[in-house]
């Protein structure tokens, strides 16, 4: 599904990705974790396209598309969705308006027509139950005054509703306590099938109790310095990063 | 000849042929104000009130001065002006001159027809001894060349305890008959005690000729009174305004006025608010977009002259291209006026690196037990939260429409009459180039 090749990013002339390597297939859960600093989000932002950062070598393919001259809303309409580490507050917005915008601009890039209002609504409500979002909670402005929890749990419902083919899930962990995380990665866990794949990043193995990766790879400088299978989580819990370096 | 000596000559012949059976009062209010306007002339960028605006391309050229009506105007050309789908008595002059088949009036329950006639009629004498030029009087040499020049216009007269079911629509067209016109409207409000009414005021160019505006508006709140004024300017990029609006507020009243700036040229607000009483409320509301090398100037006067009022004043601005805005808001707060409670909020964001703004809060507080609070702020649009919008597929144009809209929305929100804020709400989304598949 997605494949990085000797992916090399930098921003400002500074090089952060020094040759990345990854593939992931349809039905896979990869961790990436790391140390502060080591270029995991820019990783994601990277896959997801912003503009600030310069790919200087390799590639991102996805189901055998060069993303490399897509803008980002493009990635989103091909299936790729970034859950932010510190999403974005846009005062004047609704949670409902947002998503009903980005729903039906997928739409329309699909040539599809608009959703109707009542098939909107409906959908809605279901995906709000299905992330225990209060309904009250729709109609306030995009992530303005969200406490940490409710800002994730907003990314987490606007993923279910564009059903994306590959999610990376940015520090979904950070900023929550036992009982969000939990609810967070219940859903996550109920939007995995078989056709879709996720990338979580994090930076503790807590997370991963609840979304069981089928790969660990662990970010250092830049570079994937190990990969493994879940057990590698547990063991950089234990250790730390340092005896990889 | 220049035009203010153009102006100050064809003032006598003016007074002589107006065709109007003035009383000797209205024309001794006439001659002042030409004195005073020859006295002091335009403004130029040396008065501190007109530091970051120029009248001078406009000054240089030949402006005629009585333009001659075009007749053949009907309600077809007319017609995407006017706010269509609401019932509404409407006001609609032709190149200055009033056009009574176009227009629909009314004199049952209130006064809603035009100042020529207010001027003239013994039975309107008593109001326009009170009223005319009384607020209007001794402010700026623009108001001054507005008063003497004062011929038609809206006459608005709403009796006690009245209620106007319909909101009243003045539209000023020009034709553009001659190349190049200035055009001084004047209207007179005056709301009774208990009354209500809401007002939406547009000057409209129909050609590609210059038009230059110098529009004044004094309008007058009695006691619990409230008045909803809106100002559509959204004229062609060869059309100028100098818009003065004058309010007078007695004790309990509510008066908000509401200023679109969408284009034109220059714009020049001049909105002054005064009190007259305790437990008053006036708010100022604003929006102005503007791309090209336009140029919008909000003045801003609020003067608090007794306790326990309030004044709520919020403007936002976009600038694009080359445009210009300037925003002077003046706060006075008396010594008497204790308990005053003073807002004022000024927000723009400049979407290009050849915008300007030029913002400028004044509050002069004299009173010692108060709540008076001013906020400005000029940015960018916030990278980050494009970024966010476009990886959740919505596309960048539609994103920075979207940041915009929501950007302007809490003004469009004090919108009271619905098919107005549907239509501004259109008005917003053209001007930002967009087609926007919901509302906010």
């Amino acid at each position: 599904m997605l494949e990085v090749k000797n992916l090399h990013a930098s921003i400002n002339d500074k090089e952060i990705l020094k040759g990345i390597n990854l593939n992931i297939k349809p039905g896979e859960v990869h961790a990436i974790m790391g140390p502060n600093g080591s270029g995991k989000s820019t990783l994601s932002a990277v896959v997801a396209g912003k503009e600030e950062y310069e790919v200087t070598d390799g590639s991102v393919i996805l189901n055998g598309e060069d993303l490399d001259d897509l803008a980002p809303e493009e990635r989103a309409h091909k299936g790729i969705f970034l859950s932010f580490q510190y999403p974005v507050e846009i005062p004047g917005v609704t949670v409902t308006n947002f998503i009903k915008t980005a729903i039906n601009e997928s739409r329309k890039a699909k040539g599809l027509e608009e959703l109707p209002a009542k098939d909107m609504l409906k959908l809605i409500r279901e995906k709000a139950d299905l992330l225990e979002i209060d309904r009250k909670f729709l109609s306030r402005s995009l992530n303005e005054g969200f406490s940490g929890g409710e800002k994730k749990r907003n990314e987490i419902f606007q993923m279910a509703m564009l059903e994306p083919k590959l999610a990376i899930l940015d520090e979904t962990d950070s900023g929550l306590d036992i009982d969000a995380l939990k609810i967070v990665a219940n859903g996550v866990n109920k939007l995995k099938s078989k056709d879709n794949a996720v990338i979580v990043i994090t930076h503790y193995q807590r997370l991963l109790d609840y979304i069981v990766p089928d790969f660990v790879h662990v970010l250092h400088n830049g570079k994937i310095v190990k990969s493994g299978g879940k057990e590698l989580a547990f063991e950089l819990e234990e250790k730390g990063y340092d005896w990889l370096k | 000849m220049e035009l203010k000596e153009k102006l100050v000559s064809s003032f006598l012949a003016f007074e002589n042929k107006g065709g109007l059976d003035l009383d000797s009062n209205v024309h001794s209010i006439r001659s002042k104000a030409i004195q005073n306007f020859e006295k002091e002339g335009f403004p130029t960028k040396k008065d501190e009130e007109w530091k970051y605006t120029s009248l001078k391309s406009l000054l240089k050229k030949d402006l005629g001065l009585f333009p001659s009506t075009d007749k053949t105007i009907g309600f077809k050309d007319i017609k995407e002006y006017l706010i269509n789908d609401i019932e509404s008595y409407t006001l609609i002059f032709i190149d200055g001159v009033f056009n009574s088949f176009l227009s629909d009036t009314t004199h049952d329950d209130c006064d809603v027809c035009v100042l020529s006639s207010a001027l003239t009629r013994p039975k309107y004498k008593m109001i326009v001894d009170n009223y005319f030029n009384t607020i209007a009087k001794d402010n700026n040499s623009m108001a001054e060349l507005n008063t003497a020049f004062t011929k038609e216009g809206a006459f608005i007269n709403i009796p006690k305890n009245t209620i106007v079911q319909k909101p009243i629509q003045i539209l000023n067209f020009s034709t553009g008959k001659e190349k190049e016109v200035m055009l001084q409207p004047r209207n007179l409000v005056v709301v009774g005690e208990n009354s209500h009414v809401q007002i939406i005021e547009r000057h409209q160019n129909l050609s590609k000729n210059t038009t230059l505006t110098n529009s004044v508006t004094e309008i007058f709140v009695h006691k619990r009174a409230i008045v909803d004024f809106y100002k559509i300017q959204d004229d062609t990029k060869d059309s100028s305004i100098v818009d003065s609006t004058f309010v007078t507020q007695k004790q309990q009243s509510i008066a908000s006025v509401h200023t679109y700036s969408f284009g034109g040229k220059i714009i020049r607000n001049n909105l002054e608010f005064y009190h007259e009483g305790e437990h008053i409320t006036s708010n100022l509301n604003g929006i102005s977009i503007l791309n090209d090398k336009q140029h919008v100037d909000n003045h801003t006067l609020v003067n608090h002259k007794y306790p326990n009022c309030e004044s709520h004043e919020l403007y936002k601005g976009i600038y694009d291209d080359k445009s210009t805005g300037v925003f002077n808001g003046k706060v006075i707060v008396e010594q008497e006026a204790q308990k005053t409670n003073a807002f004022q909020q000024n927000n723009n964001i400049l979407i290009s690196d050849g915008a300007e703004i030029n913002a400028k809060p004044q509050l002069e507080i004299f009173a010692d037990d108060v709540k008076c609070s001013h906020g400005c702020t000029i940015g960018q649009l916030d990278e980050s939260a494009l970024f966010y919008m476009q990886s959740r597929g919505i596309p960048k144009k539609e994103a920075k429409a979207l940041l915009l809209f929501a950007f302007g929305n809490d003004v469009v929100e004090k919108i009271k009459i619905p098919q107005l804020k549907t239509r501004i709400t259109k008005l917003i989304a053209k001007n930002l180039g967009v087609d926007l598949g919901f509302e906010l």
